[in-house]
């Protein structure tokens, strides 16, 4: 399997390190606030939770051989074919609304 | 090339050799009395594309041959008469050569010997070489003679799946007796049991265009994509370009079939940017253009020349991949069709017109195709006698009539084989008729054929599923995986013609796909053959075992058993039966079973199922897959800047994941390593000691979000560490448990220098990365790791400070007061080398961390040396380090496993509860925080001259010594020089309160079980005063 | 049919026409007591306890395949119960028992057989970790031999042990670990559920839950729909796609893990040995080949088949281990999927959903723990709570923190 690092161009998947889901936010973490059950079940799910889809994935790779960059893939679960390939960086940016 | 030449043959001189022929480069006249090399009357005289101007001499079960180069061992065998060549795996009959061929089920041989032996070697791909040993497998005593072959007396009590049957009782005997019968009967070669004495290599290899294999297709199809000018690696498993133009007499052009694959190759071998590799199998395919290839670079000789490998494992990344691997032939199903002398007919055309070499004197032709007439036309050019043509058809086409009258053979339309007559070899062969009479026809081969299978396999590699194609009733490609293409025979298009035409279009759109445009290549004309067969995989007949899986013994009844039992999915048949799974994966047998378990149960073929064929396309040496990673060479050797020093010092070192670590320094007349370790522990704590603490992770970490970044990742706070001081740091995981801990100094107020264990430095620093790059990517901070860039020293000892006077430049003030406990700045040292000095202590004594540029770590390291020799330094390793961490209670990688939580270690105060980090959260559940958790404790031995050991579990005094009662290990122990007894660190549950406690350190792997007293973990100055002087 | 020796000349003096078929292949009936998804190991075992020790018969095993097509089919069959945590030892050494008494259940020969199964350590640290490991299982009445360098060395000489990059210090051997023919399991369990009248139906994919009132009621096929008063999962592999029928998300992760053997030889490898610094285990089959495999690929998949890395990965730490391989030939590597739990550890528990439960997350150690799986998921269906077995492989210990994490890597499951 090969994966197009935006950064480095296309690698075996060897250079490659795997975390797993991309979509996963992590919670709100005010620790000032109270830790109710909705606080913690949502805690819970982030953590142990996925969906383990087969099918398209968007999944976290971190190319740690390479530029070190942590990457989006969007990978078929069925095929292995990777759809595409993004900066995790920005698009965390995007999801928080800043600029890289 | 030597090679086919024209030589007149008696038949074509009588004008009957057919058109075919008189234009061919043909196979000429035997020569009926020994020739060259001591070579028999299974020789011709002539042809062939063997070297017979040198003759190589071999063994074969100890006995001498000759054959020349050119030859495989299959073939030279046959030319020397030989015919019995090895033994089946079940029912051990005695087996010939059935194919000429990678996918040969019979003629597997020991290869070699000595450290160098192969088992199951296929005789029909072995390279003849000088000096070649080869034996025969799975026989005793002798090949000729096995009493295993008493088998075939109970076979039906031996019928498929048996064994799940049976040696059920009296239980204990399976273990015992009837598992070593069988695993004693199984296998078939015998594996070397030495090291291999050979190399491998692995490379790496990148095109546009990837063809498998050289015949008819790949050769038009390399020609088609090179003149473009594409990147194309054209690979052939052969030694020799051609695949089947070498195999038959055809006509190509103006040129024999083998002249013309000569010709094709030498103009691919100018090409620039062609690359051929011969003697290379494409074995796998996965995923984005990824294949796997065998190169076997030297396997052709005895043993590989100096400093050469022995096979080479290419990982080739093509954009496209045409697919022109040919095709199998299938065997038919008849009572005893395995008897040494039933041949594929291909098998018998390709022995006669490559290797010149005769299968046998007496024909008898079986099969219900066209190609028959070509069979026939080169057995009666050879002088073989064809006594007789049996087709299952009753209508045959003219070109068989014609080749019959030709050859003056009986030609038998509607009629079959129902069985092969003798043991060792086939004497005759029985005939029903079409009238139904059954006679007897004597005959030293049986050419036959059950039509040919397209060699698919790395189609299906990706998944794709093979679909059936009545037309030539086999399973061609499917749905092709994404820039995959196929030609010629691997799809489905079996004429020669054909080959030719779909291989040139296949090469030009494949390099068309990756921008290379070219003109279309022009086919040469070739002679119109017809490739029509009627589908026909069994014969019913008398009582006698008709094989499907030559190589398993998987018999017709096998298959039958199976769909009685209900074991009618293909995948319950092959593995209930074991049919393809033997070593040639059921090449030759997959589909006949397949149609016969179809035919059983009044099925389609496809309904039946399909085949799924899995890497690698033929079996590879595991050590080429390794390659060079074997024995030190496995992984890299990390080694710290003071390696070389440490070396000179006649250092013990030991393995730390990749890092070689001085272990301890012996000196002379010490008598174990305890001595030497224990006398570097109190070095350290009554002088100075030296210590190579460069493998710790470092990390620097910068920006003007950095403080805010490390009060995130840590559980304590950064934001308010002054500059110029250290701080000890706590990590968790987010799911709350300990990821890691060390110490990290702020040099200037944008920037830090995170330090990590030694076992967690990456990840770590793939965590930080991670919290940065997706977490919070909006702070404004960077990281980088220095691990490598920097050598640092920990000299500790109540002398440090004189010590580092002689090393750091003297305009730093290092005195208590102005670089006092958990300072950090940027010196310079060794006259105006860049420095960092940390006050850091890990074994309690006071204490220095000197850092500087990995490339100034030897000079430094001799520099302190020589800087202490005036305090008596000497220089400790990692021993000694567990041993002073562990009498301070400082807790390290046997306890931060990923199973303890900051509560457990006793670090629950530096969980902040201001702000949030990395685990705050779900350290935060129930069970983390259960007061019964194993906590971290001390422990001594009640008797004191008593030895503690790791791993011990502790359980009450006076309680039976069960799991009920576990309450937790010890984690680390160590002699303490210091208190002058064995100390120990541990879990124990709720252990936080137990001090003054005894418990038992049951430890039975060891029979160990000794009386422990709980006590707290730090052993020595509780106070920490020694550090702080 | 009964099998025995005398069976067996009895058929083949009839021309082994005789035989009747391994198990019924049943029709779909509209209702069943008992309806469990999947007909691999775990499955065809559950249903045969539901009938063998609870006496309920009207029992379906659905198998969207073959019997049998799933992990049980494509592991490694290493059966072991060298477990570290409480969690796990009881359980694994149960099954370790069923095993030792499989023949004689099953009156089927799956050829269990106890090689011992060898751990080799490479540093102190490891050295005693596995005393740990040794000594939790003698807690447990399990048997475990911690041996030094000279003792493996005895064992198995042809180790690399003078030129290794990371020398062998010794191994923690369990003697009565070893391996089974794994096909033979799924048949034989199959054999007996079925003759205790239990339906098997092949090709048979669910496509539905049905849940009324918070309840199951039944499970839409591709052969229609089937009433059922309890539905048991046994579908590792793909256990996420059918719990998201009945709308349940859980912490699992399908992997693919790659598994070879070599061409058959004659016997060479006795035992079942464990590489400790690399990731490289290996046995000898009965039939001759070498059977080994190594780490899981790493990253989400349902196309069971792996790449090229992991292979080279467990070909180079094959020949580190033991480089008289080197000349053998890897004869067939294929994929099987992996339900990678959260904490590495399975799930056998009931799911919020009423009368719906899941035996699930067996990582890649689910052939081994089968009879034992087979046999708690079937206690847990039949009294609708756990047996102390499997009390600890519960759904909710992530929320709650009770995780069984033999490996100490926390949530992430492809280190697990």
């Amino acid at each position: 399997m090969r994966i197009d690092c935006c950064y480095c161009g296309p690698r075996g998947n060897e250079e490659f390190a795997y975390l797993g889901d991309a979509t996963l936010a992590r919670p709100p973490a005010d620790p000032a606030a109270p830790l109710d059950d909705a606080a913690r079940a949502q805690w819970h799910d982030y953590v142990y939770l996925r969906d383990n889809p087969a099918g398209p994935h968007r999944e976290l790779w971190q190319h740690v051989s390479g530029c070190r960059a942590w990457l989006v893939v969007t990978r078929d679960t069925r095929t292995h074919e990777v759809v595409k390939v993004e900066f995790a960086r920005e698009v965390a940016l995007a999801r928080v609304g800043a600029k890289p | 090339m030597s090679g086919i030449r024209d030589v007149p043959s008696p038949l074509v001189g009588e004008g009957q050799g057919g058109g075919e022929a008189r234009r061919g480069g043909r196979p000429p006249t035997p020569n009926p009395s020994p020739q060259g090399g001591g070579e028999s009357r299974w020789r011709l005289g002539s042809g062939g594309l063997i070297d017979r101007s040198r003759s190589v001499g071999f063994t074969f079960d100890g006995r001498g041959y000759r054959g020349h180069p050119g030859d495989t061992l299959a073939s030279a065998l046959i030319a020397n008469g030989v015919r019995l060549v090895g033994r089946s795996f079940k029912y051990h009959r005695p087996r010939g050569i059935l194919t000429a061929g990678p996918e040969e089920p019979n003629a597997l041989v020991e290869l070699r010997s000595g450290a160098r032996r192969e088992p199951n070697t296929r005789a029909t791909t072995a390279e003849l070489y000088d000096g070649l040993v080869a034996a025969s497998q799975n026989r005793w005593p002798s090949l000729r003679f096995d009493l295993l072959s008493l088998n075939s007396l109970v076979a039906p009590v031996l019928s498929a799946g048996f064994y799940y049957k049976t040696f059920m009782w009296p239980a204990s005997f399976w273990e015992k007796v009837y598992e070593p019968l069988i695993r004693r009967a199984a296998g078939l070669g015998r594996a070397s049991g030495e090291s291999d004495p050979d190399t491998y290599e692995k490379a790496f290899l990148h095109c546009d265009v990837l063809i498998v294999g050289g015949g008819p297709a790949g050769l038009m199809a390399a020609l088609a994509a090179g003149r473009t000018g594409a990147r194309v690696v054209l690979c052939d498993e052969d030694f020799r370009l051609g695949g089947r133009l070498l195999a038959e007499s055809l006509v190509v052009g103006e040129r024999s079939s083998a002249e013309w694959a000569a010709h094709i190759a030498a103009e691919l071998a100018a090409l620039p940017d062609v690359r051929i590799l011969p003697r290379t199998t494409v074995v796998g395919s996965y995923d984005d253009g990824t294949y796997s290839a065998l190169e076997r670079v030297n396997d052709h000789l005895a043993e590989p020349p100096e400093h050469e490998p022995r096979q080479r494992l290419w990982r080739i990344f093509a954009k496209r991949c045409v697919l022109a691997a040919g095709a199998i032939e299938r065997p038919l199903v008849f009572g005893d069709n395995d008897r040494p002398g039933v041949m594929l007919a291909g098998a018998v055309r390709a022995y006669l017109n490559r290797y010149a070499a005769v299968p046998g004197r007496n024909a008898v032709v079986f099969a219900a195709g066209d190609e028959t007439a070509r069979t026939v036309g080169d057995l009666s050019r050879a002088g073989v006698r064809v006594e007789a043509i049996v087709d299952a058809r009753t209508e045959v086409p003219a070109s068989i009539e014609a080749a019959a009258k030709a050859s003056g053979a009986r030609l038998l339309a509607g009629g079959a084989v129902v069985r092969a007559i003798g043991s060792h070899a086939v004497r005759a062969v029985d005939i029903r008729t079409a009238k139904g009479e059954t006679e007897r026809i004597a005959c030293d081969l049986l050419a036959m054929s059950g039509g040919w299978s397209p060699t698919l396999h790395l189609t299906s590699h990706r998944g794709s599923k093979p679909v059936w194609d009545e037309r030539i009733a086999a399973f061609v490609p499917g749905a092709l995986p994404k820039g995959m293409s196929t030609s010629g025979a691997a799809g489905g298009r079996l004429g020669l013609l054909e080959a030719l035409e779909t291989g040139a279009r296949a090469g030009l759109e494949a390099a068309g796909d990756c921008g290379y445009a070219g003109q279309p290549v022009e086919v040469p004309e070739v002679e119109p053959e017809s490739t029509v067969f009627a589908p026909l995989w069994r014969v019913r007949g008398p009582k006698a075992k008709a094989f499907v899986d030559f190589q398993n013994d998987v018999s017709e009844d096998d298959v039958a058993l199976a769909a009685h039992e209900g074991m009618r999915s293909v995948e319950h048949l092959k593995r209930y039966t074991t049919l393809g799974m033997a070593a040639d994966q059921g090449k030759t047998s997959n589909v006949t079973g397949l149609a016969l378990m179809a035919e059983l149960t009044a099925r389609s073929i496809p309904q039946t199922g399909t085949t799924t064929f899995r890497p690698p396309f033929a079996p590879v040496a595991i050590g080429a897959i390794a390659g060079h990673h074997r024995g030190k060479e496995f992984r890299p050797t990390r080694l710290p800047p003071s390696h070389r020093w440490a070396q000179e010092q006649g250092a013990v070192f030991v393995e730390t994941g990749y890092w070689l670590r001085a272990q301890w320094y012996p000196r002379p007349g010490e008598s174990d390593w305890l001595e030497s370790v224990s006398r570097e522990v109190r070095t350290v704590r009554s002088g100075v000691g030296v210590c190579d603490v460069s493998t710790l992770g470092k990390i620097d970490v910068q920006g003007p979000d950095a403080a805010e970044f490390l009060n995130r990742i840590y559980t304590n706070t950064w934001t308010n560490l002054a500059v110029g001081r250290a701080r000890y740091g706590l990590m968790l995981r987010e799911d709350g448990f300990v990821l890691d801990d060390g110490t990290t100094s702020r040099l200037a107020e944008h920037r830090f220098i995170v330090t990590t264990t030694t076992a967690n430095a990456a990840k770590v620093l793939q965590h930080m990365e991670y919290c940065h790059q997706w977490l919070w990517p909006e702070l404004d901070v960077a990281m980088c790791s220095i691990t490598e860039q920097w050598a640092q020293f920990s000299v500790a000892g109540p002398c440090s400070r004189d010590v580092l006077r002689g090393v750091v430049d003297p305009q730093h003030d290092i005195s208590n007061a102005a670089f006092p406990y958990m300072a950090a700045a940027e010196v310079s040292a060794m006259g105006g080398i860049q420095a960092r000095l940390f006050r850091l202590s890990f074994s309690g004594e006071l204490a220095y961390e000197i850092a500087v540029p990995a490339g100034y770590g030897d000079a430094l390291i001799r520099r302190i040396m020589e800087a202490g020799r005036e305090f008596a330094i000497a220089p400790y390793g990692t021993e000694a380090l567990g041993v002073m961490r562990i009498e301070k209670g400082h807790v390290a990688g046997n306890e931060i496993n990923g199973q303890t939580t900051a509560r457990d270690l006793g670090l629950g105060r530096m969980m902040s509860s201001r702000k949030d980090y990395v685990g705050r959260v779900m350290a935060d559940r129930p069970a983390l925080l259960a007061p019964d958790r194993p906590t971290f404790v001390g422990l001594k031995p009640v008797d004191r001259t008593a030895r503690l050991r790791a791993g011990a579990h502790f359980v009450p005094v006076g309680a039976e010594a069960v799991a009920a009662v576990d309450q937790g290990y010890m984690t680390s122990v160590a002699f303490s020089p210091a208190l002058g007894h064995w100390v120990g660190l541990g879990l124990l549950a709720g252990g936080a309160s137990r001090h003054g406690e005894r418990v038992r350190a049951y430890d039975p792997v060891r029979s160990g079980d000794e009386l422990v007293e709980v006590c707290d973990p730090v052993f020595y100055d509780p106070a920490g005063e020694r550090l702080r002087g | 049919m009964h099998y025995s020796i005398f069976s067996l000349i009895g058929q083949a003096l009839r021309g082994n026409t005789g035989w009747q078929p391994v198990w019924r292949d049943a029709e779909l009936k509209p209702a069943y007591d008992i309806v469990i998804v999947g007909g691999g190991g775990h499955g065809l075992a559950t249903a045969f306890y539901l009938a063998k020790e609870h006496g309920i018969r009207n029992v379906a095993v659905l198998e969207k395949g073959y019997l049998g097509s799933g992990n049980v089919g494509r592991n490694t069959t290493i059966i072991r119960s060298n477990y570290l945590l409480p969690g796990n030892i009881p359980f694994y050494e149960w099954s370790m028992k069923l095993w030792e008494g499989l023949e004689q259940d099953l009156n089927y020969n799956a050829m269990v057989s106890q090689r011992g199964v060898i751990n080799l350590f490479h540093s102190d640290a490891q050295r005693d970790a596995y005393a740990r490991r040794g000594n939790a299982m003698r807690l447990n009445g399990v048997d475990a031999e911690l041996l030094d360098q000279a003792q493996i060395r005895a064992m198995l000489p042809y180790l690399d042990f003078d030129n290794a990059r990371f020398p062998i210090q010794g191994g923690l051997l369990q003697r009565r670990g070893g391996t089974v023919r794994h096909d033979a399991v799924a048949w034989g369990y199959a054999r007996g559920a079925s003759d205790r009248g239990v339906d098997l139906v092949q090709h048979c994919e669910v496509t539905g839950i049905r849940v009324e009132g918070g309840r199951v009621v039944g499970v839409d096929t591709s052969k229609g729909f089937v009433r059922a008063g309890k539905v048991g999962l046994a579908c590792a592999g793909n256990s996420s796609r059918v719990a998201a029928l009945a709308g349940l998300r859980l912490p699992i992760e399908s992997h693919v893990l790659q598994a070879f053997v070599s061409e058959g030889i004659k016997p060479l490898v006795d035992n079942v040995i464990t590489f400790g610094a690399g990731h490289f285990y290996i046995s000898q089959s009965d039939k001759g080949g070498l059977v080994f495999g190594g780490d899981i690929d790493g990253y989400n998949s349902y196309a069971q088949r792996g790449n090229l890395p992991a292979i080279e990965d467990v070909c180079e730490s094959g020949m580190a281990l033991m480089p008289m391989i080197g000349r053998l030939r890897l004869l067939r590597s294929w994929g099987g999927l992996m339900d990678m739990s959260m904490d590495g550890s399975p799930i056998i528990d009931r799911t919020p959903i009423e009368n719906l439960y899941l035996n699930a997350g067996w990582c890649y150690g689910g052939f081994k723990a089968t009879p034992a799986s087979g046999w708690c998921f079937a206690h847990t269906i039949a009294r609708n709570e756990p047996h102390a077995l499997n009390a600890a492989f519960r759904l909710d210990r992530f929320a709650t923190g009770h995780l069984i994490d033999e490996k100490g890597v926390g949530a992430q499951p492809n280190l697990h």
